[in-house]
């Protein structure tokens, strides 16, 4: 085979390809062929890169160069200059904000630097839908081991030695998870892939299925060979149609190899997997409602005990992890587990992928190893926070995670110092929340998801969260009381005990911690009748700044005519007033005002 | 396809082997051809070819091929930059087919430098 001289690492994950990725890939193939180049250049669509904010992005190899916010338009120009005079193009090239300097070389942005990729190593390296670069990656290599040279007991003794925690969110010990349901009685075993990843703003199993599929099915080939299982389900829910697609394909291959199905590799052992597609319910990542939905039942938990590992799946002994979980067990047993074990803290182990999203520069996918500070994540690699507004908190673990503060920045990534601060390790999600952010109207913005997502089986979950959610936006229109506030913290700990699953269980954190840790803006709210951030439109009062609508704006008028109650008043070249009987305070006045004579008291 | 057998992978593995270290950007050699307009013009085109060439015929795998732009020395183009890895790079000047097929046999394969090809060792400095 005659080599490439260039790959262009294309990314064609969700966001990439819903900013045209796909269209892009084809003017680059175009233009290639155009200029006689298509026998040297290959172009390779590839799973997310991770640098979302910098999207759609190519990765030039094996310079390494990094090209963003690209453009059809721009890709004639790119491949006459870089690829066929060798002149890489400064202008596509990411600009971090601070210097304004345009740097080259991936490797060499903030963002990537700092990020040891263990559960996403193929990611932007490989096409996630052909199997032979997997394996060119060592790829199925973990399996030849474990199939070659271990016996199961071995492979769950490896497991248990890495340390790896449940990537999903509640951080069981992988090892033992696996050595009870090895111990369970039963000739008939399953296990599952929960890629039913449900929280607001998290993507982290999303972009692992759609950059490496291969990796999450050996890491279940590995784990079915270790417990005695002989058949896997990967319970995925169908709002990820890129994932899906992917996932498939990758299923058709590794059983067109042999890789899954009978007698894996000419052993003896046989292992299957199929896929199924859920609905979307949040709920259903909870495990044992996601098994009450995979048997075709209502996705509704169930009491534990007795637990999947003795009684799951069609009442069989079932082992369930996280799709970032089975993706990170290939590479430890091709590694080893002392290999592992030597990255992250005293108790969590390895790396963990957290979505980045919300008021911060960097927006993506990052990998970083345990026990890295919160401060790190979100001024090193993600860059700060945009237009220099100031830090106010950090949302981890998503609706049933907590809201840390500045002051609590310097805390470990790990398990426990999460748990210890109110919040939790959850499946990755992080949002991060600026200044103008409420974090009375945050909490019940995560309350109103959980409301919604409740099952409604159990009382404290249905009935409690729906009155928290009435109490919260009570005080965010200036009705609250101090009452409310001890009548939310009550609540919120009854709920948290007595509920049947752990979406009950941890629906009320976001309560508790911003009550802890913004205790002052709630009593804002309640004592003041004000929003320090502004975002609780009802406790505004919103005033035309006489002079400015005067001499900048000359009395445009719009304004007025914007009012739906027709509260403002006033004419062409003289200030306007807003009438504070008639308003509203639907803030129209202040999102239109091209002065910014609007402001709010 | 085939049911793998577990000499298959390792086959499958080195077949797209080259493949994977040239996106992880990790060869033993890394041959930069120069081609501005003034490379070009020279026939830089036709020794990127020659390159392309040699390595499938010799199934190298570890050799990283790359081109940049005009290296400053219009006058004694087509030219090539030879880095082994842990070496100074080696700049080579008017070339021909003939040329960079010896300087890839005996420097980028076995390591000696083709002194009379040679321009300099070494690289401009950037600042």
């Amino acid at each position: 085979m005659r080599p490439f001289r260039a790959n262009l690492m294309i990314c064609g994950g969700t966001a990439c390809v819903s900013n045209r990725s796909f269209d892009i890939k084809k003017a680059l193939e175009k233009e290639i062929e155009k200029q006689g180049l298509d026998d040297e250049i290959q172009v390779v669509t590839t799973g997310c890169n991770g640098f979302c904010a910098a999207g759609p992005l190519m990765v030039v190899q094996p310079e390494g160069i990094f090209y963003g916010h690209l453009m059809e338009k721009d890709i004639p120009f790119l491949v006459e200059e870089h690829f066929l005079k060798g002149r890489p193009v400064k202008n596509l090239m990411y600009v971090p904000p601070e210097t304004e300097v345009p740097i080259p070389k991936m490797n060499d942005i903030d963002f990537f630097k700092g990020q040891i990729l263990i559960a996403l190593r193929n990611r932007g390296l490989i096409d996630p839908e052909k199997i032979d670069e997997y394996i060119g990656r060592e790829g199925y290599y973990g399996l030849l081991k474990v199939l070659t040279s271990m016996t199961p007991d071995e492979v769950i003794k490896e497991i248990k030695d890495s340390g790896l925690r449940g990537r999903g969110g509640a951080g069981f010990p992988t090892g033992v998870k696996w050595e009870l349901t090895r111990a369970a009685d039963g000739d008939l075993k399953y296990i599952v892939c929960n890629a039913d990843e449900g929280d607001p703003g998290a993507f982290m199993d999303r972009s692992i299925i759609e950059s490496d599929p291969h990796s999450v099915l050996e890491g279940m080939v590995i784990g079915a060979y270790a417990m005695g299982a002989s058949q896997g389900y990967i319970y995925i829910r169908n709002e990820y149609p890129l994932a899906l697609q992917r996932l498939l394909i990758a299923i058709d291959q590794a059983r067109d190899y042999g890789l899954i199905g009978e007698n894996i590799l000419g052993s003896n052992f046989s292992f299957d997997i199929n896929v199924t597609r859920g609905a979307g319910a949040f709920v259903c990542g909870e495990e044992t409602a996601l098994i009450s939905s995979i048997e075709g039942k209502l996705g509704n938990p169930k009491p534990r005990p007795p637990y999947p590992t003795t009684s799951g799946l069609w009442g069989k002994p079932t082992n369930i992890n996280n799709v970032e979980t089975w993706a990170n067990i290939p590479v430890i047993i091709n590694r080893g587990a002392n290999w592992y074990s030597e990255i992250g803290t005293e108790t969590s182990k390895g790396t963990k992928v957290f979505s980045l999203v919300g008021k911060i520069n960097n927006t993506g996918l990052v990998e970083v190893p345990m026990g890295i500070t919160l401060n790190d994540i979100v001024n090193k690699i993600g860059g700060g926070i945009p237009d220099g507004k100031k830090f106010k908190a950090i949302q981890t673990g998503g609706p049933s995670g907590g809201c840390i503060p500045a002051e609590k920045l310097d805390l470990p990534v790990d398990y426990e110092s999460l748990a210890k601060a109110g919040s939790m390790m959850g499946s990755g999600g992080m949002v991060v929340m600026d200044e103008t952010t409420c974090m009375v109207d945050v909490a019940r913005y995560f309350l109103t998801f959980t409301k919604d997502e409740s099952c409604g089986k159990c009382t404290p979950c249905r009935e409690g969260i729906a009155q928290l959610h009435r109490i919260l936006t009570k005080i965010t229109e200036g009705e609250g009381t101090m009452e409310d506030l001890e009548l939310l913290e009550n609540l919120a700990n009854v709920i948290k005990d007595t509920s049947l699953c752990g979406l009950g269980k941890s629906a009320p954190n976001p309560v508790l911690t911003t009550m802890r840790y913004f205790k002052d803006e709630y009593l804002a709210h309640i004592t003041d009748k004000k929003c320090p951030a502004r975002v609780c439109r009802q406790l505004n009062t919103y005033v035309i700044n006489a002079e400015i609508c005067a001499s900048k704006g000359h009395g445009c008028g719009v304004c007025r005519r914007e009012c739906p109650e027709q509260a403002i008043s006033g004419e062409k070249n003289i200030s306007h007033i807003i009438d504070q009987e008639k308003c509203v305070k639907c803030g129209v006045c202040f999102d239109v005002c091209k002065f910014n004579a609007v402001t709010i008291e | 396809m085939s049911k793998l057998k577990i000499e298959d992978l390792q086959k499958i593995n080195e077949k797209v082997r080259q493949t994977m270290l040239l996106r992880e950007g990790n060869g033993r050699a890394r041959i930069t051809v120069h081609m501005g307009t003034c490379g070009i013009a020279a026939g830089a085109r036709k020794i990127m070819d020659t390159l392309l060439k040699i390595i499938e015929e010799k199934n190298v795998k570890d050799v990283i091929l790359t081109n940049s732009g005009c290296a400053g020395l219009c006058s004694r183009e087509p030219m090539a930059t030879v880095e082994l890895v842990g070496e100074a790079p080696v700049k080579y000047v008017d070339l021909t087919e003939d040329k960079i097929h010896k300087i890839f046999v005996e420097h980028v394969q076995d390591g000696k430098i083709v002194t009379e090809y040679a321009l300099a060792v070494g690289s401009e400095r950037t600042h």
